[in-house]
């Protein structure tokens, strides 16, 4: 039997995923039980910063159904150092990073000692009687304080608070002009210091571990975004043989980077299950989740952006301060580099510096979230862009316009030596221009602002492109990041025809079972629901870098590819054996081999019983119709779109609401239309998020003061619009699928819509920003603040537009 | 404490801790794990089930509090095999991506359409305000209730027949794109 003809790329099918989803029937780590499973609890540091002077775990370990209590000590010599894979300099500094903290804490949270056993309540029961001692230490956390001579020290061995300092620069690299001698020439020079508050990932599923150490071979099931990479590090970090360790992720309740780690629950698990001999359990609460697992941007950007008086950018220089937190994680010190790639988007800037300066503090790691440095890029150059509107008094659209890549100019080489495939901005704006109803919203502003109604309208405009397919690995290596990106994949045929498709991309919500089993159902014209698609175990999917920078379908989906045209040339020669003609004879569409100009024909699902039956091959043909392969790209994928977002700010209340948005993503093919917009969805609520909503905030001390879901605010369900989103399809051409990747857009694009938004409304307020996230008090504040500026009109006003014939630039 | 329970139909009794949350006997000592715990403050709803008829956070009922009680989890709405209208609509309209915080937000739509048979866009996303969800924007998810409003209306009964077009594609939703 063969499918239809009728292509399963493009169509909307119902995802293979969610039966056991929508059933509670699914294999979270959390709902593993082991046979002799005990379960770990772990004691955090209630200081930011302080001396350990002594622990006691006598009495904790006389409590009922305590099994034993570990501290940093008793690890000392064998959980090594939490591994960084992104040294971006030679210099980098690097602080030993130990799962278990032994004689200093060094942010509020970590992990002092671990209590283990019979069962979860009785191991937390226990914590409370480990008695600590702590002598203070100074408290660092403030980026800017934290880089002065004479600064408090994070890690006294390091001498500084600076981990690295990272350039680049076009003049020397050949992309572009000297940028100072650009600002220097220009008419119009715009400069801004903008915020990228601290915000948590905040995946609905907790981290859970559970390690069984039977047999001397470790089997390690992980809420984890990367099992391989897990897999890898443990043996490099702990020693253990890696052909001994197995890594599993289940079904994975979420991630958006924040999974992608090895985090220390998961070095003390396997270390404590070593031991102990004996399988452990460790699942964190939300609270503990909030508090240490890593947090995501965090930076300080300092931007200058130059131009004609004509709206032509002539130069651009960033300037950053990104917080790394206590430690480096696994990939924290090049999320900002990411970004480096990023800040001049989608404009021709003919000359560019970036330096980025990170910085130890004595607060939770970062490291990547959703979009990873290129949210944080784009929200700068696209508040940029309205600042520079505003300045020159044009319709921000235009100037975008006037400035971004045309069209016709596709392959383009950017300013930061980017060489993007392909795009069309025009198109896509152009269809949420029409979708949006500009023209009627800008007119709507008008009229609100004329008749200085109290609730004013804001138009918000993000174009935006990012780098996808985390890839090229030669690129990668030039970065001096630790490992390749390519994936893997196998495609096996077995004797009855069906198909088992490994992926080593590993999805936590992504839809991978579906996805890929619409586009090997194309390859091999077999049906949808006769493939089985495996992931997220080493043993079966042995090969893989896992799923995070929207890399799955642009790198992994395309190994499956050419692991299933490697299954058709192999059945080839089969095929022909069979209809005995010649190899040239055949034509292979639909799952049907057919002899040319003939009406005989088999099927690929024949060849795979008659090499598993093997009873009358070609000679020398090998009895195997499964193949593997790994893809390497040349290039990454570039995605882009055009988000407007209208919102309504009461200027009495600073109350900010969003009328509406609409996205125009362009991310090339679309396999599945679908899942396409139920990630573009999420993303956009997530950007809005950070936009109006979330922030992790901590004390003078270095206390986590968002450390529940009561503090840090998650949007819901009534706190967000719908969203009209579109498409418009200019294939990659870095891949033969001309895929470019969704998962982060949204993300990317939706903040500075909202900001922007939220400015473009209360400009004739004399208002130029609002910080993130833009709560009532903030915008309430900054409407008071830029009425005193713009003449003192004003805070008794009570919110009319008495400033409005004051304020410069800006309302079109 | 000794507490006798009805979960998903069949009745338990059993010694539990005075301080025994009610998620942790359902998931544990029952080992109905599809419930599910996402927060410790009552704050995102994975946990919801059904007490009496009525959506809780089963993070914040103690097991003893529900002795004497009915409890339905996500594992005890199916009948006969069949998926409930709103597990189906939830799979219909793509209203899950991870599928951790979904259990409960099916349970709280279940109560939700209880009260409300054919709440317009808003009253859905209040009455799921109590429920988190970090992957699809909830948009899909006031879709899925929505619709399956459509299919259990009065008339059609709560176990509302389905039409199916075995195609496993996605249908056009009946209340409109764009919401």
């Amino acid at each position: 039997m063969t499918s239809t003809i009728e292509p399963e790329v493009g169509r909307s099918r119902l995802r293979k995923e969610d039966e056991r989803l929508i059933t509670g029937r699914t294999r979270w780590t959390d709902n593993l039980t082991l046979p002799g499973m005990l379960h770990l609890a772990v004691l955090r540091s209630p200081f930011a910063h302080a001396r350990i002077t002594s622990i006691d775990v006598s009495e904790a370990k006389t409590k009922p159904g305590v099994v034993d209590v570990f501290t940093g000590a008793d690890f000392a010599d064998e959980q090594g150092s939490l591994p960084c894979a992104w040294p971006i300099t030679e210099d980098q500094k690097a602080p030993d990073a130990p799962a278990l903290a032994v004689d200093t804490v060094n942010f509020a949270g970590e992990a002092v000692a671990v209590v283990v056993a019979r069962s979860d309540y009785e191991a937390h029961d226990a914590l409370e009687a480990i008695e600590v001692d702590y002598e203070d230490l100074p408290v660092v956390l403030d980026m800017e304080e934290a880089i002065k001579d004479g600064a408090d020290l994070v890690h006294s061995a390091l001498s500084t608070n600076t981990s690295a300092t990272w350039i680049f620069d076009s003049s020397e690299a050949g992309t572009g002009g000297e940028v100072e001698a650009a600002i220097a020439d220009s008419e119009v020079v715009i400069t801004r210091k903008f915020r990228q508050q601290r915000l948590i990932p905040a995946f609905m599923e907790p981290r859970s571990v559970v390690v069984d150490p039977t047999g001397g071979q470790f089997t390690m099931w992980s809420a984890t975004q990367i099992p391989h990479i897990l897999r890898l590090m443990l043996a490099m970090t702990l020693g253990v043989p890696e052909h001994k360790v197995r890594v599993i992720a289940p079904d994975v309740g979420g991630g958006f980077g924040g999974k992608l780690q090895v985090t220390p629950e998961e070095v003390i698990a396997f270390l404590a299950a070593r031991r102990l001999g004996r399988p452990v359990k460790f699942t964190e609460s939300r609270s503990e989740s909030l508090l240490s697992a890593h947090h995501g941007r965090d930076q300080i950007q300092h931007l200058t952006l130059s131009a004609k008086r004509d709206g032509t950018i002539t130069g651009l220089k960033v300037e950053l301060l990104a917080d790394m937190g206590a430690y480096l994680r696994l990939v924290s010190p090049g999320v900002p580099i990411l970004g480096a790639f990023m800040f001049n988007s989608i404009y021709k800037i003919p000359a560019y510096r970036f330096v980025c300066t990170n910085v130890f503090t004595n607060k939770v790691p970062t490291d990547a979230y959703r979009g990873a440095g290129r949210p944080e890029a784009t929200f700068a150059i696209e508040r940029m862009m309205d600042e520079l509107a505003a300045e020159l008094g044009v319709d921000p659209l235009e100037l975008r316009e006037k400035n971004w890549i045309k069209h016709e100019e596709f392959p383009y080489t950017t300013v930061a030596g980017l060489t993007y495939d392909s795009g069309d901005y025009e198109a896509a704006t152009a269809k949420a221009k029409e979708l949006f109803d500009y023209d009627g919203l800008r007119h709507e502003q008008a009229e609100r602002r004329e008749r200085k109604d109290p609730v004013q309208l804001g138009i918000g405009i993000s174009t935006f492109t990012e780098m996808c397919g985390l890839a090229p690995s030669r690129v990668l290596g030039s970065l001096s990041y630790g490992a390749g990106g390519w994936e893997h994949a196998a495609v096996r045929m077995l004797p009855t025809g069906k198909v088992e498709v490994v992926t080593g991309s590993s999805p936590h919500g992504q839809g991978h079972e579906t996805a890929w089993s619409q586009i090997i159902a194309d390859q091999l014209g077999v049906p949808f629901e006769d493939i089985e698609v495996l992931h997220g175990d080493t043993q079966s999917s042995h090969k893989g870098m896992d799923t995070y920078g929207s890399r799955s379908l642009t790198v992994g989906a395309i190994a499956a590819v050419k692991a299933a045209e490697k299954v058709v040339t192999k059945a080839r020669p089969i095929a022909a054996h069979m209809l005995e003609c010649a190899e040239d004879d055949l034509e292979f569409a639909g799952g049907k081999f057919t002899v040319r100009g003939t009406e005989s024909s088999t099927t690929i699902q024949d060849v795979a019983l008659a090499v598993f039956a093997a009873h009358d091959l070609p000679d020398g043909v090998e009895p195997s119709l499964d193949s593997e392969a790994t893809f390497d790209p040349e290039n990454f994928s570039f995605p882009h779109g055009t988000h407007l977002c209208a919102t309504e700010v009461d200027t009495e209340t600073g109350r900010v609401t969003v009328r509406s948005y609409v996205c125009v993503d362009d991310i090339g093919k679309v396999i599945n239309p679908m899942i396409v917009e139920g990630q573009v969805h999420g993303g956009l609520a997530q950007g809005i998020a950070q936009a109006l909503f979330e922030e992790a905030v901590h004390d003078e001390g270095g206390t986590l003061t968002t450390g529940t879901f009561a503090d840090y605010l998650l949007p819901s369900a009534a706190d967000l619009p719908s969203f009209t989103t579109d498409r418009t399809e200019t294939p990659s051409t870095s891949n033969p699928l001309g895929v470019k990747g969704v998962g982060e857009a949204g993300t990317i694009a939706s903040t500075p819509a909202v900001v922007n938004a939220v400015v473009d409304a209360l400009r004739p307020y004399g208002v130029h920003d609002v910080e993130m996230p833009m709560t009532p008090m903030r915008v309430w504040q900054a409407i008071r603040t830029g009425q005193a500026d713009a003449g003192g009109v004003g805070a008794e006003s009570g919110g009319g537009l008495g400033s409005i014939d004051a304020s410069s630039g800006g309302a079109q | 404490m000794r507490i006798t329970v009805n979960v998903d139909g069949t009745s338990y009794t059993d010694e539990v801790e005075p301080r025994q949350l009610l998620v942790h006997y359902l998931r544990e000592r029952l080992g109905k794990v599809g419930t599910v715990v996402g927060c410790d403050t009552s704050n995102c709803g994975a946990c919801t089930v059904h007490l009496d008829g009525h959506s809780v956070k089963s993070c914040s009922v103690l097991a003893v509090q529900a002795d004497g009680c009915e409890v339905t989890t996500i594992e005890g709405i199916a009948r006969d095999g069949k998926l409930h209208p709103v597990q189906q609509a939830f799979h219909d309209n793509h209203a899950l991506q991870c599928g951790f915080c979904t259990p409960g937000m099916i349970m709280q739509s279940i109560d939700l359409l209880a009260d409300n048979p054919d709440p317009d866009e808003q009253a859905v996303r209040e009455g799921i305000e109590g429920n988190l969800c970090r992957c699809t924007g909830y948009q899909n998810i006031v879709r899925a209730v929505r619709d399956a409003a459509h299919h259990m209306r009065p008339g059609a009964g709560p176990e509302a027949e389905r039409v199916e077009d075995g195609s496993g594609l996605r249908a056009p939703s009946s209340i409109g794109g764009g919401e």
